[in-house]
């Protein structure tokens, strides 16, 4: 009962890691049909800012809430920047921002490993983070429980901000029919800019998170962007509920095989199991009617 | 559009052309093979050596540090005269942590290059990668990394551990400690999983209880389902043979979960002092670890290894066991080379067995039946200033046992 208890947390933990993760993904990919290799870079850029970060900020819990803020603007304005250089000349051309990306991304990891070294660098876990609290024998690492409610405030906070503000019925209207929209007056480009900015960010506030339970280097993106982009088409593109529910089925799914089995097969077994389902649905779990013709 | 027969022509000889002149070449080069004849110049002041490590890709995180101590020894040797009269010239080749580049630049460092002999390679699979080349070519290779065993060639010179000289002493160690339980957890490559065979015969001999065996492929960071299960198992001590960034996510999940050093010790065999900077020392502060070598290691020839490195490469620079292993491959190099009083493969090959050099580890030796040395066992514990601290060590070196011939546990082992 324990173990399953246990098994239980640790997969909505998973799953709160790749909901972070591909909750910005979502946006870009889902929503803009952008390929962004490089969104695991802008995952990285958010680590290495909780590095420098701490090393103004001598306070770890001080530099934490620093960061989390300092890390969206990172990975946002990086998305920005790379979306007005080299994306805008080519949206509709799917394959071809995946190879751009895939090139941005490989720079970027370069770039880290010249400024930070490739040995991966220390972030240290503010005292309040360590350790565990334990409800009813079920050992609940504290870090691993703050990650879980970040990956929540952050949905809830952009579900919110798509929902109730002018903005994000603009970012609404794009995604479902970007000539209506533009007829309807709104400016496609500016929304566009908006869009990679808060989907990049979010990737930043991802990376500042994974410092507290893993390493923060160069390749920290790579870990990741796999796995997000299958809770983003597994989930529908574009709709937050989709990867909401796909990022935590996934993360269950992964720790109970895990558990009676090992760390590759289970890696090996969700990825069938997600394979299986897109034939079953290849739109995967959520899907919008829209009036656009894609 | 019309084909004029000159469009066909040209190409057609171009390939031709080509065709004979690759015959050509591999058949000179099949030659040079078989009667391995030696291009080594050994007429000028100068010697060339090789140097080749990763300096670019997933490895080269540690084998730059290994490329720097081979070459602070080659500048050491250089000052106090060099090599039977001659000044050691090193050729510096990249690896890039791919296997076949390690065999191609081997074969580059041999052929063109010319060089008496070769130092580095890390990676068991460079290692294999490059036996070959090594063999056919019948020139010499000086690698200086621990690793699984069950290998010998005479045309490589092992200076690193080989498992008798790290792991079993470590098992021998947690025995001694009263470890009746062990858990395994490792990477999913040949390095752990040769290492826990080892592991799990030497535990089935000596009754000590294997509660669970785990590897997460390279690279991976979730180890909240392993320490779930190692926790859950309660073994008296974990076994670690992670490899890289995974060991950073290990072991904050591990202090995270509220299993500490004193409750449950984990031994690792591959971190190392450059490494317990990433983890972070809080997370990692207690636990043990089994090599050959560490920076604090209290003898006078360390003291001057220590210094002259961070002289040469900075202060916040730590020296670790496979920095060591390299440093010393050089010397025992040097040493062989003047006893046998030629740079010839065959007479250094020949002159090798008793050859022996006051390493930073103490004294090691090179013994003649398998290339392998000895060397001296040594568990430490990881400090609170990230450096380890000895707090056991072996009587003396030990002699390499690669095959494990001496342990009647091991019989079904060697075989592979």
């Amino acid at each position: 009962m324990d173990v399953l208890a246990s098994q239980l947390f640790t997969g909505l933990s998973i799953g709160s890691i790749l909901l972070l993760i591909a909750l910005g993904l979502s946006l870009t990919f889902g929503q803009m049909g952008v390929i962004n290799m490089a969104h695991g870079e802008f995952i990285m850029a958010g680590s290495y800012t909780a590095f420098v970060v701490q090393q103004v900020i001598s306070s770890a819990g001080v530099s934490l809430f620093v960061s989390l803020i300092v890390g969206f603007c990172v990975g946002g304005v990086m998305g920005v920047v790379l979306e007005a250089t080299l994306l805008k000349r080519m949206y509709h051309r799917p394959l071809d921002t995946l190879l751009v990306t895939f090139g941005v991304g490989l720079i970027l990891q370069q770039v880290a490993r010249d400024i930070f070294g490739a040995p991966a660098v220390n972030v240290a876990t503010p005292e309040f983070l360590r350790g565990n609290i334990e409800v009813l024998g079920v050992v609940l690492t504290k870090s691993r429980l703050f990650i879980l409610i970040l990956a929540i405030v952050c949905v809830a906070i952009l579900a919110a901000a798509l929902k109730y503000t002018s903005m994000g019925r603009r970012i609404r209207a794009v995604v479902q029919n970007r000539d209506l929209a533009e007829v309807s007056g709104i400016s496609s480009r500016r929304t566009d800019i908006t869009t990679f900015f808060i989907g990049s960010g979010l990737a930043g506030v991802a990376g500042v998170a994974l410092t507290l339970i893993g390493s923060t280097s160069p390749t920290i993106g790579q870990s990741y962007i796999v796995d997000a982009f299958l809770v983003v088409i597994a989930g529908g593109l574009g709709q937050i509920r989709g990867a909401v529910i796909a990022a935590f089925a996934l993360g269950v799914l992964h720790a109970v095989i895990e558990y009676s089995t090992t760390a590759s097969i289970a890696k090996v077994l969700v990825f069938v199991a997600i394979i299986i389902f897109l034939q079953v649905r290849p739109q995967g779990l959520v899907s919008v009617k829209t009036r656009s013709l894609a | 559009m019309r084909l004029s027969r000159r469009m066909v022509a040209a190409p057609t000889a171009l390939v031709a052309i080509g065709l004979l002149l690759t015959a050509c070449g591999s058949r000179a080069g099949d030659e040079a093979a078989a009667s391995a004849e030696s291009c080594v110049d050994t007429s000028g002041d100068t010697i060339k050596v090789g140097s080749l490590n990763s300096l670019s890709g997933t490895m080269a995180i540690s084998e730059v540090t290994v490329r720097d101590s081979i070459r602070l020894a080659v500048e050491e040797i250089n000052a106090d005269g060099g090599v039977l009269g001659k000044q050691i010239q090193v050729v510096g080749e990249d690896g890039a942590s791919d296997p076949a580049t390690f065999a191609e630049k081997a074969e580059k460092l041999i052929r063109q290059d010319c060089v008496a002999a070769v130092f580095g390679g890390w990676t068991s699979a460079s290692r294999k990668a490059m036996l070959p080349v090594f063999e056919d070519n019948n020139s010499l290779l000086y690698y200086p990394v621990q690793y699984e065993g069950l290998e010998a060639s005479p045309n490589i010179f092992y200076s690193g551990a080989t498992t008798n000289q790290q792991i079993v002493p470590a098992l021998d160690y947690l025995k001694e400690q009263g470890t009746e339980s062990l858990y395994l957890v490792g990477s999913d490559y040949v390095f752990p999983r040769t290492a826990n065979s080892v592991i799990k015969a030497y535990a089935e001999a000596n009754d000590i209880e294997i509660l669970g065996e785990d590897y997460t492929p390279l690279g991976s960071t979730d180890f909240s389902t392993i320490v779930n299960k190692v926790r859950t198992a309660g073994a008296d001590a974990v076994f670690n043979t992670l490899n890289g960034d995974s060991n950073v996510a290990f072991f904050r999940e591990y202090s995270n979960a509220g299993l500490t050093a004193e409750a449950m010790p984990v031994v690792s065999v591959s971190i190392a002092e450059e490494e317990v900077g990433g983890i972070g020392v809080q997370n990692i502060e207690g636990q043990l670890t089994a090599w050959n070598y560490y920076q604090t290691v209290d003898t006078p020839e360390n003291q001057a290894f220590v210094a002259a490195y961070k002289e040469r490469y900075g202060d916040n620079k730590p020296t670790s066991d496979p920095m060591e292993a390299a440093y010393t491959s050089v010397y025992l190099w040097k040493e062989t080379v003047e006893q046998a009083e030629s740079f010839d493969v065959a007479d250094v090959q020949a002159a090798a067995g008793g050859v022996s050099f006051a390493a930073p580890e103490g004294t090691v030796t090179i013994n003649g039946d398998n290339n392998h040395i000895t060397k001296t066992s040594r568990i430490g514990v990881i400090n609170g200033d990230g450096l380890i601290d000895t707090v056991w060590e072996s009587d003396g070196p030990i002699d390499p046992d690669p095959y494990l011939e001496s342990y009647d546990w091991a019989d079904g082992l060697s075989g592979n």
